[in-house]
């Protein structure tokens, strides 16, 4: 089965409530301090930036309960915020300084906290979201496992063989795809065949296709197919057609100007800015001001420890 | 008479499953009436239905799920049909269960034991005869054990899974027909102890003197003690067989005391030749013991070749009998 959601125009973004608002410009915020502290040559490593798409976990955020189990993947800043609310911890994790979720051992992308674990090898999280999802079913029914994942994670032959085991097994598995139509610099139609939608119709996995930005309306498409997942225990997957609005790393973006002006198009920060300019101004700049703040906190701390007890 | 090792390895299965409702056994046609390609999973299916499970073709989806279980605070042992095919779930292996230990910054359980069916000598070629082992040797996090016959798999397996880490147990396909020795008994000349509870010790006369070592892991301990009593009747050579369990980590601490009173060290092992478990053994011996060995450690490998199919052609590249008697006796004599 096939559902689309195609929302309204994409001029007029519905209006949201302040704790929604806050967490998608929590989220702006700390990626735009992260480029703007690469830029200054202040970080080390890399980083890839969730800028256009923080709408997707902040829709997700009230479906999901601390029970459930996420994935996320090397783009996982927003999974990560809208999760834990911890910009503190997730930067000095960035950054290798006291306070990192993980002792600033995993960095950007491996980062695990109780029900919540990214890793930087694409697809294959799949699988194991199968494996707990398999614990979940018996254990803990009701609860699911959430897997976020790109268009381009679709070339990973992992990401075939956890949904085939989900499917035959019943397992409540929900693979959320931020299908921003383009795989680092290899654009979706030169790296993809067919379709998500039809290969997922392959495995019996209902799909359900987003093409909406606005918080609202993605939350209202998925939460009928998170309730579905977690009754009847079986895989689905979700398509997000989203737009990236930076590079894939950081100063890599390899796409013309018309390309990355259309994904500035969709954007939905300056579409809210422009439809809700007071309630938007006053939240924007508390979340810049909090992130600066969380950013001069931070970068103030001594380096992060990893104890010989805790190197496995 | 003691039972059969294949028989063993059943029964540590069914143990374990009795003893922890949280163990999962995963892997391709381990369900009875079929009971896995070797019979290892035999009547396991029967008795737990929900928790032995036969599952697609997918060795890397299997060694994730078993991950994803493992995450979750239950217990996995996952079947690779042939040890060549781990090949597939080296990502798992690799990327995700082994640095999921530590990669976090803090320790986190990942009891999960990979069971590799392993070794020619059958007839089944190229791609269902290798000895993978040595692709796994070093990797941060994940431990790498072999099935003997002086080597009970209850305390194996049960102890791999309370390390928490990750694990690969090679299991030599040959060996599963074998019988486990009991009693500290080998023979009417051998006998055997454990060594901290982990290196198998197989002696004559006295534990303490012998004129060489030679280590191998368990699939080889069979062949290993057939040639060193054929050392003592032909070649009057005390030679002293230690088959440690648990490969990697080198358990040198185990391993050095007998290979400093004897002064001499052959290692072999069925791997194909270069970048072996043997090289690292032997590094480590050469730098704990420079000044006391009174030759070179040598190695006994498999040639630097596929594994053919033909009988006559196998027993050209596998390692023999008679090249680890050789590589003793030159050893000890001076080659």
């Amino acid at each position: 089965m096939t559902a689309a959601v195609t929302g309204a125009r994409p001029d007029v973004p519905t209006r949201l409530a302040a704790d929604d608002l806050d967490l998608l410009l929590l989220i702006r915020h700390f990626e735009l301090a992260l480029l703007d502290m690469f830029g200054r040559g202040e970080l080390h490593g890399t980083t890839h930036t969730c800028l256009g798409q923080e709408y997707v976990p902040v829709a997700l955020r009230p479906l999901l309960t601390d029970g459930d189990h996420v994935f996320s993947n090397h783009r996982g800043h927003g999974h990560y915020l809208a999760r834990f609310a911890d910009p503190h911890g997730l930067l000095a994790e960035v950054m290798g300084r006291q306070g990192a979720v993980c002792h600033g051992v995993g960095g950007s992308q491996h980062i695990l906290r109780d029900r919540y674990l990214s890793t930087g090898v694409q697809g294959e999280s799949v699988p194991v979201a199968a494996g707990v999802a398999l614990h979940l079913n018996r254990a803990e029914p009701g609860h699911l496992a959430l897997v976020h994942l790109g268009d381009g994670t679709w070339g990973e032959g992992a990401v075939y063989e956890g949904l085939n085991m989900a499917a035959l097994w019943g397992l409540p598995l929900l693979l959320v795809v931020e299908h921003n139509g383009i795989a680092q610099s290899t654009p979706t139609d030169a790296q993809l065949a067919g379709s998500i939608e039809g290969r997922a119709r392959a495995f019996g996995v209902d799909h359900t296709l987003v093409t909406a930005t606005d918080t609202a309306l993605v939350r209202a498409a998925l939460a009928p197919v998170l309730r579905r997942v977690r009754e009847e225990s079986r895989p689905a997957v979700v398509e997000l057609r989203t737009h990236r609005v930076g590079p894939h790393s950081k100063g890599d973006d390899s796409r013309t100007p018309e390309e990355i002006a259309y994904a500035k198009a969709h954007d939905w920060y300056a579409r809210y800015a422009e439809a809700y300019p007071e309630q938007f101004a006053a939240h924007d700049e508390r979340q810049r001001a909090y992130l600066a703040e969380v950013v001069r906190e931070v970068a103030g701390r001594p380096a992060s420890v990893w104890e010989e007890a805790d190197r496995g | 008479m003691a039972e059969r090792v294949v028989e063993n390895l059943n029964q540590a299965l069914h143990a374990l499953l009795a003893d922890d409702p949280r163990l999962y056994l995963l892997g391709e046609d381990l369900a009875d009436p079929y009971g896995g390609a070797f019979k290892v999973t035999r009547g396991l299916s029967s008795r737990w239905p929900d928790r032995v499970l036969s599952t697609p073709l997918s060795e890397g989806g299997i060694v994730g799920v078993a991950g994803g279980l493992a995450l979750a605070g239950q217990r996995a042992i996952v079947e690779i049909m042939f040890s060549d095919f781990v090949a597939l779930a080296f990502d798992q292996i690799l990327n995700f269960a082994s640095k999921s230990t530590a990669m976090y910054g803090r320790r986190v359980p990942m009891p999960l034991v990979v069971r590799c069916p392993t070794g020619g000598n059958r007839g089944y070629g190229p791609t269902h005869s290798q000895s993978p082992q040595k692709h796994f040797v070093g990797i941060p996090g994940l431990d790498l054990y072999e099935v003997s016959p002086f080597h009970d798999n209850q305390t194996v397996l049960g102890g791999m899974l309370a390390t928490g880490r990750p694990g690969l147990l090679f299991e030599d396909k040959v060996l599963y027909t074998g019988r486990m020795y009991a009693d500290g008994v080998v023979d009417e000349l051998f006998r055997y102890d454990l060594l901290d509870g982990d290196v198998a010790r197989i002696w004559v006369d006295d534990p303490e003197q012998s004129d060489c070592v030679l280590v191998v892991p368990g699939g080889l301990a069979v062949r290993a003690v057939a040639v060193a009593r054929e050392l003592l009747l032909r070649d009057d050579i005390v030679c002293q067989v230690l088959v440690p369990s648990r490969l990697w980590p080198l358990h040198a601490a185990a391993l050095l005391p007998a290979v400093a009173r004897a002064g001499r060290l052959v290692v072999a092992e069925e791997s194909t030749t270069g970048g072996t478990w043997g090289a690292e053994l032997a590094h480590a011996v050469h730098t704990a013991l420079w000044g006391t060995l009174r030759a070179p450690v040598r190695l006994v490998h498999s040639a630097d070749s596929v594994i053919p199919t033909a009988a006559h052609l196998e027993r050209t590249v596998l390692v023999q009998n008679t090249d680890i008697h050789r590589a003793v006796k030159e050893v000890v004599r001076g080659a």
